[in-house]
């Protein structure tokens, strides 16, 4: 059995053959998804939790149809509104679910590392749903599943990733990931959303986007907050859509072939132009979102499966 | 095509470094060639100008003019501001954003450029503001406004005391090339400031701001030049205890640059004197021995530009106690004058002046302007070094007359100035 872990924390964990299994799986599950018989039975007896201290509708609808299909009992919780706001500590809520015996808990978290630190206190698999600026795993693997299929191939691709890198976790867990799989990663983005060292992530810098395009064959566009683009980090909307948004012009100095993607919610006009997101022959965006409820079949479906080893050996 | 041959002049080439007898032959808006003939045998041109052995040397090129368009067109609009330029020998204005509103947004700095244009006679090249009216905290379009023609961008006596905020603007300036211009002062020490603290003041009872405040403010500035990389020039450096942290930074190849006013280099608190207004400038008028060591910082090369941080004002917000005075001096017209008393005390030769004046504002804002060149721009003042006259203030073109120099004997006068090979100015 080539996925080890225990849990799905980050892809800084997970070596490429972990990768690679998840992707090969991934793809059965999408074949599945398309099929007139969705239903699986990887997870048929086990509970799984989905504790969102975030606000999210798209990640956490496909946790959840991903369990359901999967055969899993899947109760969402909102954390927001809950135990937090009564004053209880993280690792407390973590105490009081694990009491309740859930087999696998989907988690997202404003702050960098507190997913990590709730998995040390729960004896169930957790799987990281996004925490603060650190990673979002799934994403990551999403995304990788939907290059592979566009492309073939997840080694030696050049792939620019454009926008807010320094706020975000979808950023650092691609990297990570490809990376690891072996292709070139450009960032582009004005400095002020460029992170420190990013140099020294083994990957090149660019601030004019179209040094930075040029002959890419992947072009991720990031989604940048309204409220960074407010003279805080950027002038206005306006300048960031002529200076970094993504449009038919900008794309014609990647690579013929290139596909787009974004993780999605868009602003449209703002980090990518409304007609380009929505050209088929170009973006996979809808593709990102189909991919994303197979690959989180198949890291659950891995994940269950170590989880029932560990408990028969114990 | 027009041609003119400006003959038996002594041309001063601040690129060259050189003062020497020749002659000049402006070809459209360009220098078309140089002579050392005085008589510029061989070059023959439609107009002749005998220049009596008196100056000719490129236009100076102003970093801080504040034309109060928009908001205040009753103390000075482009056309006023143009004929004070014209007749003063500054042939390019670089404009502040301190208006009313701010210029802040590539509209407002389109609108301001358009008027410029039509009423000036001599060029004009705005500034905007850093940050959204100048309040110090969103930055301002900074690309949008370079591609509308802003040439840098400064909150002009407004210090951006949030670290964060400026760290940012700093970090965003750099991957445009954008230039900042700050006012190095500590906000806080200067707070309520209307003059230099020490004995002057203490006995006038002014309330004062010591000039540490300045070196505290550049120390910080040139810790976030060095983290950001940003390219950085100082309005004004006015103090002794300044010139180490500008010094040192410019030995660790900071992108780092000052400016002085021209009243830093000619006048001290002294000349406050009784209460009188039109000395009130921002900063403080400086002790003697501060004036003294911007003179030689001027000399060595570490501040490397004059300006005239002309500021006009009118007789209401001049004529009030000298705490409440608006602070600011007209200073267009009086710049070469002025300039002229450090020349005439030795302090500086005339192409060193011209490198302060004109050569290095054009260089750090990447101008062709400042030399006396083939193919450069026929930019260019003809004065006279040693003429005296006496100042009256109500004879400057400026509308506002807000001068320091009411009433004293000066030294030099612009007789001839030309914009792109036009002659705008003739006395």
């Amino acid at each position: 059995m080539t996925f080890r872990q225990r849990h799905l924390l980050g892809i800084e964990h997970l070596g490429p053959d972990e990768i690679t299994a998840i992707l090969d799986l991934a793809q059965d599950y999408h074949r599945q998804n398309r099929s007139d018989d969705k239903h699986g039975t990887a997870l048929a007896g086990l509970t799984q939790v989905n504790m969102f201290f975030e606000n999210s509708t798209r990640t956490q609808a496909s946790f959840e149809l991903a369990g359901q299909r999967l055969g899993a009992d899947v109760m969402s919780m909102q954390m927001q509104a809950s135990s937090i706001k009564k004053g209880e500590t993280l690792i407390d809520t973590a105490l009081t679910l694990n009491a309740m015996r859930p087999d696998l808990l989907v988690v997202r978290h404003p702050q960098s590392g507190a997913v990590g630190l709730l998995a040390e206190k729960v004896e169930c698999a957790v799987l990281n749903a996004g925490d603060g600026r650190h990673e979002h795993p799934t994403q990551a693997l999403l995304d990788a599943a939907t290059i592979r299929a566009a492309k073939g191939r997840l080694h030696r691709l050049t792939v620019a990733i454009c926008g807010d890198i320094a706020h975000s976790r979808v950023a650092r867990s691609n990297i990570l990931l490809l990376n690891r799989m072996e292709s070139r990663i450009r960032l582009i983005g004005p400095p002020t959303l460029i992170p420190a060292g990013a140099a020294e992530w083994g990957c090149e810098v660019y601030d004019d986007m179209r040094e930075g395009l040029a002959g890419a064959d992947v072009v991720m566009m990031l989604r940048l907050q309204k409220e960074r683009m407010d003279g805080g980090f950027v002038p206005s909307e306006r300048e960031y859509f002529y200076r970094y948004g993504l449009d038919a012009e900008k794309l014609a100095h990647a690579a013929p072939d290139a596909i787009v993607m974004h993780p999605g919610p868009m602003n449209r006009g703002v980090e990518i132009d409304g007609t380009l997101a929505d050209d088929i022959n170009r973006s996979v965006i809808r593709q990102q979102v189909e991919m994303g409820v197979a690959v989180r079949m198949a890291a659950m479906d891995l994940l269950a499966r170590n989880l029932r080893a560990s408990r028969a050996a114990a | 095509m027009t041609t003119t041959l400006i003959a038996n002049a002594r041309l001063i080439d601040p690129e060259t470094g050189t003062d020497r007898p020749g002659a000049l032959l402006i070809d459209g808006d360009r220098i078309a060639a140089l002579s050392d003939d005085p008589q510029g045998a061989g070059l023959s041109a439609a107009t002749r100008i005998d220049a009596g052995g008196r100056c000719l040397a490129p236009g100076i090129v102003d970093i801080g003019v504040k034309v109060s368009e928009p908001g205040e067109r009753h103390k000075e609009s482009f056309g006023t501001a143009g004929l004070a330029a014209a007749a003063g020998g500054v042939t390019t204005m670089v404009t502040r954003p301190d208006t009313d509103p701010a210029i802040d947004t590539p509209e407002v700095l389109e609108f301001v450029a358009r008027r410029a244009n039509a009423d000036s006679p001599v060029r004009v090249l705005p500034m905007a503001a850093l940050t959204r009216a100048r309040a110090g905290r969103e930055m301002v379009e900074i690309g949008l406004l370079m591609d509308a023609g802003a040439v840098a961008f400064t909150d002009c006596d407004r210090v951006v005391t949030d670290t964060k905020v400026l760290s940012r603007c700093l970090t965003y300036a750099r991957s445009l090339g954008a230039l900042v211009i700050a006012h190095p002062q500590d906000p806080g020490l200067s707070a309520g400031a209307a003059a230099t603290s020490g004995k002057v003041a203490s006995l006038r009872g002014l309330p004062a701001v010591s000039p540490m405040a300045e070196r505290m403010a550049l120390d910080r500035d040139m810790a976030l030049v060095e983290m950001t990389g940003a390219r950085y020039h100082a309005d004004q450096i006015t103090s002794a205890r300044a010139l180490p942290a500008l010094e040192r930074a410019k030995r660790n190849g900071l992108d780092v640059t000052a400016g002085v006013s021209i009243h830093h280099l000619t006048l001290n608190e002294l000349d406050i004197g009784d209460y009188r207004t039109f000395f009130k400038v921002k900063p403080p008028l400086r002790a003697e021995e501060d004036r003294q060591a911007m003179v030689a910082a001027v000399a060595s090369g570490l501040i490397d530009v004059i300006c005239s941080m002309h500021t006009p004002q009118d007789e209401e917000s001049k004529r009030l106690p000298f705490e409440e005075a608006a602070s600011g001096a007209v200073a267009l017209e009086t710049l070469l004058p002025a300039a002229m008393r450090l020349y005439q005390s030795g302090a500086l030769d005339l192409p060193g002046l011209w490198r302060a004046l004109s050569l290095n504002p054009a260089r750090r804002l990447g101008l062709p302007q400042g030399r006396l060149a083939t193919g450069a721009p026929a930019d260019l003042v003809l004065f006279d070094p040693d003429a005296p006259f006496l100042l009256d203030r109500f004879k400057l073109r400026s509308k506002s007359k807000n001068t320091p120099f009411d009433g004293q004997r000066m030294e030099g006068r612009v007789l001839g100035t030309w914009v792109a090979g036009a002659r705008v100015f003739e006395a």
